[in-house]
């Protein structure tokens, strides 16, 4: 089976590739570059685990192929802060119980990040309308909302 | 890894584009957002021994004014029209995107590759279709312009060849007292639509409706334009009753799909109501 080359930067540092064509991005983070923060849930699209940021915006990794991303900027949830630190995000999903089992949690604190980079003020119809892509199967949405509200808040100081 | 190994083209130019196209023939499909196409392989829905990816071809993408015509290129990615200034000349392509999926989702996914998927229930085609877009396709053979109500063959299916390439896609910018709506009725948001309408209304001075737009989606195997129920309103006032009328009128010769989700019955009535709704919303925004 042939492969490619590729190259892109992950959470700042610079990392190589030699990937089949059909290999995802997540499974390139996953396998390769041994990030298994990223989660996989559905593989199709639909659940939102596997949300990683590409140049800027969040994307499902599931549907693009490693080979595409190459060149790209990428933000994995490894990369939200420093080692043995949380992000303002992950902190405010630990104090208002956004999380259970915690398989959704990735894509959920990724897709937060790009939110609230685009939108620092946000409604909780905004924030609904903006979590809508990402699915939990245990904890229930109210206190993931709520984390985002917190969020919002400690960010502006 | 779950599709089945494909070779992967990365061109940079339109002419590449359509030349690999028409090298391998239905042994090559083209790559977009890849928010339905990488699905469908995930699944093993289909296969292909090449993908083309578009996603580095830098014509492909942007929004352009022309006088009065908005040329969008195909890979102009669903998110940067929902939030784009220059996008709002067309208020239809604002209005649905915000319809399409999830952010994530739209971030990827393009308006290109909406139309060229030709979704029964999209919103992106119906929006085409309710304004008469013109798309514009290239192949080895040239560049020739499409008009939308020839482009959908049925569900998923249009009349583009394998060599063929959808570039942009040229909406006419509409003046005057007029206002539009894209209203749809789904499972959860974000779903693809049971039944929805992209509708624009032009009001004359005395609030008698000049021109009306009414296309559905989600009723057929393509896109449809309730062409009836829009002479039907012309040269009339817009009041609740006649909107009421118009409504039901727009469904009433259609056969809806039944599916799970709902049955043909529960379209069309449900449907006739959104008609009307967006039909009411498009002529308050027409007033003000
Ligand atoms: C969870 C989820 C929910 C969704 N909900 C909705 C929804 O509510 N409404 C909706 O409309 N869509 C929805 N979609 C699909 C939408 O997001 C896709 O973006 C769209 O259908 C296809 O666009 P794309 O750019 O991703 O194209 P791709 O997936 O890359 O391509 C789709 C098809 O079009 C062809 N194609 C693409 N571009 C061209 C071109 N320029 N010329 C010729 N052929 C081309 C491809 O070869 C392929 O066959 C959803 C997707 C997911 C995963
Ligand atoms: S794993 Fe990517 S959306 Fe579910
Ligand atoms: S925390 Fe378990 S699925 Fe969301």
């Amino acid at each position: 089976m042939s492969t490619l080359p590729i190259a892109m930067t992950v959470n700042g540092e610079p990392r190589r590739g030699q990937v089949e064509a059909r290999k995802t991005l997540a499974d390139f983070l996953r396998e390769d570059c041994v990030l298994t923060g990223t989660h996989l849930g559905c593989e199709h699209g639909v659940c939102g685990a596997c949300t990683v940021i590409v140049d800027g915006a969040a994307v499902r990794s599931c549907l693009m192929f490693a080979v595409q991303a190459d060149g790209a900027d990428l933000t994995t949830v490894e990369g939200l802060a420093e080692p043995g630190q949380l992000s303002p995000v992950q902190e405010a999903f630990r104090e208002e119980h956004g999380l259970q089992c915690g398989f959704c949690t990735p894509g959920f604190v990724v897709s937060v990040h790009a939110f609230l980079a685009q939108n620092p003020t946000p409604s909780r119809d905004e924030i609904r309308d903006a979590l809508a892509g990402n699915l939990c199967r245990c904890t229930g949405y109210q206190g993931i909302i709520r984390a985002v509200e917190r969020a919002a808040a400690s960010m502006a100081g | 890894m779950k599709p089945a190994p494909f070779e992967y083209h990365a061109p940079e130019t339109v002419p590449d584009v359509v030349g690999l196209l028409a090298e391998y023939g239905d042994e090559a499909k083209p790559l977009a957002g890849g928010q339905s196409l990488v699905p469908m392989l995930a699944l093993r829905l289909t296969r292909f021994e090449h993908l083309v990816d578009l996603n580095r071809v830098p014509a492909l993408s942007g929004v352009e004014r022309r006088d009065d015509t908005l040329v969008v290129g195909a890979m102009t990615r669903q998110a940067t029209i929902e939030r784009g200034a220059q996008a709002q000349a067309v208020p239809l392509l604002g209005l649905a995107a915000p319809l399409i999926g999830h952010v994530q989702i739209r971030n990827r996914g393009t308006l290109g590759g909406s139309v060229a998927h030709a979704d029964p229930a999209a919103e992106m085609p119906a929006v085409a279709l309710a304004l008469d877009a013109e798309l514009e396709v290239a192949s080895p053979a040239g560049t020739r312009m499409l008009a939308s109500a020839d482009f959908f063959v049925g569900n998923w299916t249009t009349v583009l060849g394998d060599d063929e390439l959808l570039t942009a896609l040229h909406f006419p910018v509409w003046s005057g007292r007029c206002g539009f709506a894209v209203d749809e009725v789904a499972r959860r948001h974000g779903d693809f639509a049971l039944t929805g309408v992209a509708c624009g209304v032009e009001l004359d001075a005395n609030d008698t409706v000049s021109r009306v737009v009414i296309a559905l989606f989600g009723m057929g195997s393509t896109p449809l334009r309730a062409r009836a129920a829009e002479e039907a309103l012309v040269g009339r006032r817009p009041d609740a009753d006649t909107l009421d009328e118009i409504g039901r009128l727009a469904v009433a010769d259609l056969d809806p799909p039944e599916d799970i989700h709902a049955s043909a019955r529960y379209r069309s009535v449900v449907g006739a109501h959104v008609v009307t709704r967006g039909l009411t919303r498009a002529v308050q925004e027409a007033r003000t």
